[in-house]
């Protein structure tokens, strides 16, 4: 602080803390405050704002506890809250989101950053990038008509012999969430890829050879060497894909199924269909939490810091 | 051994990248087809009626128009405030900078639709109504964070003995901020907007729940998706698709010919 005062004088510095003030008092800390302190009040008429009938209460979460029906999962049957298991299924397949778009992007990291002629990388970073500035709505809409009972993959199958009749890939094979997955993994592998490549690529190709020459198998080297040296960015490739999996809005509305439900959706229902702000800020808040949790594991899991993973 | 291997893993490479531009190429295609039904299978002909039909919606020139104004908006509150951000907390150390930076780049981490829905119950309670300045607001929550990051990286090279010098040598604080600092930041605040620039434009879960009644072009592309559709939104996105490639395709020959450049110079040193 004293050091800038003395650089740049004290309007300048004035300036500066002003504008920071505004961004996270205004922007970020003032606002989450606003939705903490709404999600404790019922939703009311405006006449009534400010009443007697405006008390906190923890009436909203009890929402997300209630109409609960029957459900089962590896084959046991129980009873749980429908807003329940919206959140728990979103929370389920943004993993599996996460685990398959690891799957894919680390042997393409891996070749991008140790194998590939170094000349051809920027063309091929680039031709990467491409589909990551296509819109995300555009992005789902292309799975949509991919996958449409009449589109081209049916065709495409059927016409190899590899499908006896068409499937209605929309309605989900394995899980009323089949193309939600396939959307998600499709928009955001990307976010996987990058930080995973950059670690990877500030390891020492000495390093790899050296363990080659010593007589390590090549799944060795990976398991004890390359892994090892590419957690941080595992840690932020996962955190981000699945944040923005679970918080996806446009991919679950323009993929669903008649029997998925994203907890995006949920929270859209309540704000912009019900009207009722103060529910929606409960279980936004909700998610504050979710991410929250997921965070902090994630550092406690791969041992890394807040600023590995924001990068 | 290693030969298969780099086979292999050209043919992954190969097999990704059919895998990220065959479902653009499919949604592009259908753009031209003489179908009800945005596909490309059945094939119907050939039509340029949904590109005409495209150029003749209002609405998608409105939401065309308010994107690019929301999008310049967060460009120009955004660069400041990450550039101020990264200033102040490369001159502060310890928990305060720790807290400060935690603050700042939670709402990277955070679901867009919280966002929204905070900006929305805040500027509600001190009497903004809805609309696209608050799109702006909620967007540069997050955006500016992005810039933050850069503009820090960037002040890591930066030679704080340039600015004691100038100091030293009677210059004021404007011109120290004017003349050193922000040449040294240029390209990250370069990189800073254009990343600004493209996130708002990207932005759907923020906006959604911010925008009032306007459009912004994501936006409107969801509802047309949602409403069942005819293909005009694939001649909509084959032009996006369009621009995109085509600024990648500038971008990589002026890379080339950088490239060539320094090839070129570096050559006679070496002979």
């Amino acid at each position: 602080m004293q050091d800038l005062l003395r650089r740049y004088g004290a309007t300048l510095t004035g300036t500066f803390v002003l504008l920071v003030a505004f961004w996270l008092l205004a922007l970020v800390i003032l606002p989450n405050v606003t939705l903490f302190e709404a999600s404790f009040r019922p939703y009311l008429p405006v006449v009534d704002v400010g009443g007697p009938k405006d008390t906190y209460s923890f009436d909203n979460y009890r929402k997300f506890l209630n109409n609960p029906v029957d459900t089962s999962f590896l084959g046991i049957s129980f009873q749980l809250p429908i807003h329940t298991i919206t959140f728990l299924n979103t929370v389920l397949f943004s993993a599996l989101v996460t685990f398959i778009t690891f799957v894919m992007s680390y042997p393409l990291a891996y070749y991008l950053a140790k194998i590939v002629n170094p000349r051809a990388l920027p063309t091929l970073v680039l031709l990467l990038f491409v589909p990551l500035w296509v819109s995300e709505a555009l992005r789902a809409f292309a799975w949509y008509i991919i996958l449409t009972f009449n589109g081209p993959l049916n065709a495409a199958l059927v016409g190899m012999g590899l499908l006896d009749a068409p499937v209605r890939w929309q309605n989900g094979v394995f899980t009323a969430y089949d193309a939600i997955v396939i959307g998600l993994v499709y928009t955001y592998v990307l976010f996987m890829l990058f930080p995973i490549y950059g670690s990877i690529q500030s390891l020492d190709t000495n390093q790899i050879e050296a363990s080659e020459d010593l007589g390590a198998k090549w799944w060795q080297t990976h398991w004890r060497v390359i892994l090892p040296h590419a957690k941080p960015g595992i840690a932020s490739g996962c955190v981000m894909v699945f944040m923005l999996s679970a918080g996806s809005l446009l991919v679950p509305s323009v993929l669903p199924s008649t029997k998925s439900n994203w907890f995006t959706q949920t929270i859209q229902v309540w704000m912009l269909e019900s009207q009722d702000w103060n529910t929606g800020a409960a279980y936004s808040f909700l998610y504050i939490l979710l991410c929250t949790v997921v965070v902090t594991l994630v550092m406690w899991a791969f041992k890394v810091k807040l600023s590995d993973i924001a990068k | 051994m290693h030969k298969s291997r780099n086979f292999l893993g050209h043919l992954y490479m190969a097999a990704i990248l059919f895998y990220l531009f065959m479902p653009l190429i499919i949604m592009g295609g259908a753009a031209f087809n003489d179908n009800r039904l945005p596909s490309v299978y059945p094939w119907k002909g050939f039509t340029n009626r949904w590109f005409v039909e495209l150029f003749n919606d209002q609405v998608m020139w409105t939401s065309f128009r308010n994107t690019i104004l929301v999008a310049l908006a967060v460009v120009l509150i955004a660069v400041p405030l990450g550039a101020a951000g990264a200033i102040l907390i490369n001159s502060i150390s310890g928990r305060v900078r720790g807290a400060l930076y935690g603050v700042m780049v939670a709402p990277i981490l955070m679901p867009g639709a919280v966002i929204g829905i905070s900006t929305l119950l805040f500027w509600n309670q001190v009497n903004v109504p809805t609309g696209l300045h608050l799109s702006v607001l909620g967007q540069v929550s997050y955006i500016a964070a992005f810039v933050m990051l850069l503009v820090l990286a960037r002040l890591q090279s930066f030679d704080p003995a340039l600015e004691e010098a100038a100091l030293d040598l009677g210059a004021s604080h404007g011109q120290v901020l004017r003349r050193i600092l922000l040449p040294h930041l240029t390209p990250a605040l370069g990189a800073g907007a254009a990343i600004a620039f493209f996130q708002s434009i990207e932005n759907f879960n923020v906006t959604l729940f911010t925008r009032g009644t306007s459009n912004t072009l994501t936006v409107y592309v969801f509802s047309k998706v949602r409403a069942g559709i005819t293909p005009t939104i694939n001649a909509l996105a084959l032009m996006l698709i369009g621009v995109t490639f085509l600024a990648a395709v500038i971008y990589e020959m002026r890379r080339r010919s950088l490239a060539r450049k320094e090839r070129l110079l570096a050559a006679p040193a070496e002979d």
